[in-house]
């Protein structure tokens, strides 16, 4: 027995071993790849700021002054020397350092992925529930069609339904902004919504909610009707098992064997496509942050690649890998600790 | 406290309605005007780096700062930290006098030493401004009482003017220097109307009224620009009553809302949307040029696309230019651009190609007035191939002098001198030009260094004569601004495009 523990915690740390040395490679590549590409688009930051009447020498200064008259490879250099002290570079826009603009952002857009991913899991979850309770009647139907219309549009244009729903024909949500800009905030991190709740100022909380609903909402819809269809079809699955059918003859309700039998066997498919999913709606964050003027990553993401703000574009880049692969790391690992096969593998 | 489902559900509902009480609605009088602004600010810094020379965000800048010389709203110059300046009599010197009483932010005096400073700063290379090349040529800046002297390096009759345009802002000098550029970022001071009070980046700013504004404090207390850059988010804020005021939205928007609960301005602006030509190709062919500048029917465009938002131009010049000159105009024709193209040997069933570039969706219907153009185009016998591409890859290949045979691009002059608009667009050793021809280099050449001003004037206007003769530009439009804004407040538009707070009054 303690072999077999012993031979199951080696394997662990191997496969833990591995991952970390994929997950460096990969973050190895993004970096060359990011900078290389930027680099190479058409459009770069100097043509972006020449003023009427510059010359040919003022367009030589400036490239100097931000270190872009220098080969390629010597600019990666730089670059690389200064990521590996903490040093992402100074954003040419802005004029601060980029890591900091991007850890400053970095918890605003966790929340809103967060709270997305809650919403999703509780629409899609209920839609999942709801429909295999009442499978095969006109319930689980238009929960089938709800699923259908909310996967097809996408999170943008549910962006849009919500501000003309909830922000302009019934005003009860603000449109833009993460906070109201009359509070003063005493919060001494960016986690606003979590601190909020820890110094138990609920009118603040209040107001981030109010913020943050619709660009959430907008968030997890499409995710929401993919856990319910998946949730959904497992659920469906496993009620036709025997321990189910065991459980149906013992007397109990179809909503308790749903609920008490079936659900915690259905669920582990979704708990790993929640937690790949997660990483793509952080990627979906980028546009309807900017229709809400959500003070994100995104956001900010977006007004670095039209100012061609080549340093803030390579630190919010390699922001976004590092959480893109931390999240798999993390979900690869959780998967191999609870699936039983690889568990004994 | 005894939480339950039902409980839990009423504080929740509780606290989301305390949240959302506070929307204010445009019913109700205006306490704290809100502003839903089309971009976000990057810097604070209105003299260094890409934010220095960036048009849309100057309005933000004017709010805090003051520029050397102040710019009304139809333009033209008025006093403002500057009272009085001028060249003495060979122009080897500028001289400036400084207004007495003013204050910084922080109750401090604004002096003559200030001027001094922030003019020897932006001169410097290594301070980055973008504009280097025009306040490097003042030199030696020195106070006498409330005068700055500067010795000229090279006679730049626009010096003053760039006083009241790009990069032409007074920082505090003391301040400056005491919390170096990124105390600034994090706090900055001017002498302008409103101070900063929040500023929380790609969300907003909260400005508080400077009370001690040389200028009369402003009539709102306090303001808050929200920087909302989508424009669908922007129509909703104003709509929903959320936000007071807003700017930049489609016309169809502007034209539905306007006469509603909403009130609504439209003013023409220093903006104008233009075809540059380049010297390449098909382009060098005078019958080509002229037919494609002659077949466009612009009004029409204006009309249909733009909802008749929009003034026909046909120089580079807008009326409110210093100068306009309204006696020089391009007909459309479509019957001579046919027997011009014909001269050269092209015609519907030959049609001569060239491709054109365009931005989709960076000004309004640009794509889709080019798309229009070249439908008038394919009528007279030019086949165009549109090639939209990035703004910023426009401004690569302008520097780089590789536009193609025709290019839309739109062109901002707040200042409304002919050297930031024909000048700078048209003169083949600017970066900006793509015109190369030594026919127009010699004429422009003299006019840069020329100190008679209506000398100068009637250079430029001679220049814009020629151009338009040869067409070796195609002007299309001025662009007009739609502003939507609750009854509640009055807003006064700036022709230069900026949206000035301290301009807005209650109604």
């Amino acid at each position: 027995m303690g072999q077999c523990r012993h031979g199951v915690g080696m394997a662990f740390l191997r496969l833990l071993a591995i991952r970390l040395l994929t997950t460096a490679i990969t973050l190895a590549g993004v970096a060359v790849i990011v900078f290389v590409v930027i680099r190479v688009v058409p459009g770069n930051p100097i043509a972006m700021m020449l003023p009427p009447g510059a010359t040919e020498a003022d367009i030589a200064r400036l490239s100097a002054l931000y270190g872009l008259d220098q080969p390629l490879v010597t600019q990666f250099g730089i670059w690389l020397g200064g990521v590996m002290q903490g040093d992402f570079g100074t954003s040419i826009t802005s004029r601060q350092p980029v890591l900091d603009l991007v850890l400053g952002r970095l918890p605003a857009t966790l929340e809103l992925s967060i709270m997305a991913l809650v919403m999703a899991v509780i629409l899609g979850g209920a839609a999942a529930l709801t429909g295999t309770r009442f499978r095969g009647g006109r319930r689980e139907g238009a929960i089938d069609v709800a699923n259908g219309m909310a996967l097809s549009v996408p999170d943008f244009l549910w962006g849009l339904v919500l501000i003309l729903l909830f922000g302009v024909l019934w005003p009860v949500f603000h449109i833009s902004g993460r906070v109201s800009p009359a509070l003063d905030l005493p919060f001494t991190t960016n986690f606003y919504l979590f601190e909020s709740l820890i110094r138990l100022r609920f009118d603040l909380w209040a107001d981030l909610v109010a913020h943050m609903f619709m660009p959430a909402l907008a968030l997890a819809i499409p995710l929401a009707a993919i856990i319910g269809q998946l949730l959904k079809q497992s659920l469906k699955e496993t009620m036709n098992l025997d321990y189910v059918t065991l459980a149906r003859t013992k007397g109990y309700g179809e909503t308790r064997v749903i609920l008490r039998e079936a659900l915690r066997n259905a669920i582990l498919p979704t708990l790993t496509l929640v937690g790949v999913q997660f990483t793509f709606l952080i990627g979906g964050t980028v546009i309807i942050e900017r229709l809400f003027s959500y003070e994100g990553l995104g956001n900010m993401a977006i007004d670095a690649v039209i100012n061609r703000d080549l340093p803030l574009i390579q630190g919010i880049v390699i922001l976004f890998a590092v959480i893109f692969t931390a999240v798999n790391l993390i979900v690869d690992l959780l998967y191999a600790v609870l699936n039983p096969r690889l568990r004994h593998a | 406290m005894h939480l339950n489902r039902r409980s839990l559900l009423k504080l929740s509902a509780a606290t989301m309605a305390a949240g959302t009480i506070g929307l204010p609605t445009y019913a109700q009088a205006i306490d704290e005007l809100v502003i839903a602004y089309n971009v976000n600010l990057p810097s604070w810094d209105p003299t260094v780096g890409p934010s220095a020379v960036n048009p849309t965000i100057q309005g933000l800048y004017q709010s805090v700062f003051d520029q050397y010389i102040l710019q009304q709203p139809d333009l033209s110059p008025a006093p403002g930290l500057l009272t009085e300046w001028g060249w003495n009599d060979d122009r080897t010197q500028v001289w400036m006098t400084v207004r007495d009483g003013v204050t910084w932010h922080d109750g401090s005096p604004f002096t003559a030493e200030d001027v001094a400073w922030n003019l020897a700063r932006v001169a410097k290379p290594e301070t980055g401004s973008p504009i280097q090349f025009v306040w490097g040529t003042l030199a030696n800046h020195r106070v006498e009482g409330n005068r700055v002297i500067a010795d000229v390096t090279q006679f730049d009759p626009t010096i003053f003017k760039w006083m009241y345009f790009l990069t032409g802002y007074v920082l505090p000098k003391a301040y400056y220097e005491k919390v170096g550029a990124e105390g600034f970022e994090a706090a900055p001071i001017g002498t302008g109307p409103y101070m900063v009070e929040k500023f929380e980046r790609n969300a907003f700013v909260r400005l508080k009224a400077n009370a001690n504004y040389w200028g009369g404090k402003p009539d709102f207390d306090t303001v808050t620009i929200k920087f909302v850059p989508d424009a669908a988010a922007r129509v909703a804020e104003v709509e929903s009553g959320n936000s007071h005021v807003t700017l930049e939205m489609p016309y169809e928007e502007y034209d539905r809302l306007k006469g509603g609960p909403l009130a609504g301005v439209a003013a023409p602006i220093s903006d104008i949307g233009m075809i540059f030509l380049n010297d390449i190709e098909v382009m060098t062919d005078p019958n080509v040029r002229m037919a494609a500048a002659m077949a466009i029917d612009k009004q029409a465009i204006i009309d249909r696309l733009l909802s008749g938002y929009g003034v026909k131009i046909d120089t580079l010049q807008t009326p409110e230019y210093a100068a306009y000159d309204a006696s020089i105009t391009v007909p459309y024709d479509e019957a001579k651009a046919i027997e011009m193209l014909a001269a050269s040997g092209y015609g519907p069933d030959n049609p001569v190609k060239f491709k054109i570039q365009t931005t989709r969706g960076f000004k309004p219907k640009d794509y889709e007035m080019i798309q229009a153009i070249v439908g008038l185009w394919r009528r007279v016998g030019i086949e165009a191939e549109i090639e939209v591409y990035e703004i910023a890859k426009h401004y690569e290949l302008r520097a780089a002098d590789q536009l193609a045979p025709a290019a839309f691009y739109n062109w901002g002059n707040s200042v409304g001198d002919p050297t930031t608009s024909t000048g700078f667009a048209m003169f083949g050793p600017s970066p900006h030009s793509v015109w190369d021809g030594e026919d127009l280099i010699g004429m422009i050449g003299p006019l840069w260094g020329e100190a008679d001003e209506a000398k100068r004037i009637d250079g430029w206007k001679a220049v814009d004569k020629y151009i338009a003769d040869n067409a070796l530009v195609i002007p299309l439009l001025q662009y007009v601004q739609p502003i939507l804004h609750a009854p509640g407040v009055v807003v006064t538009p700036h022709a230069s495009g900026s949206l000035l707070p301290h301009l807005m009054k209650r109604a």
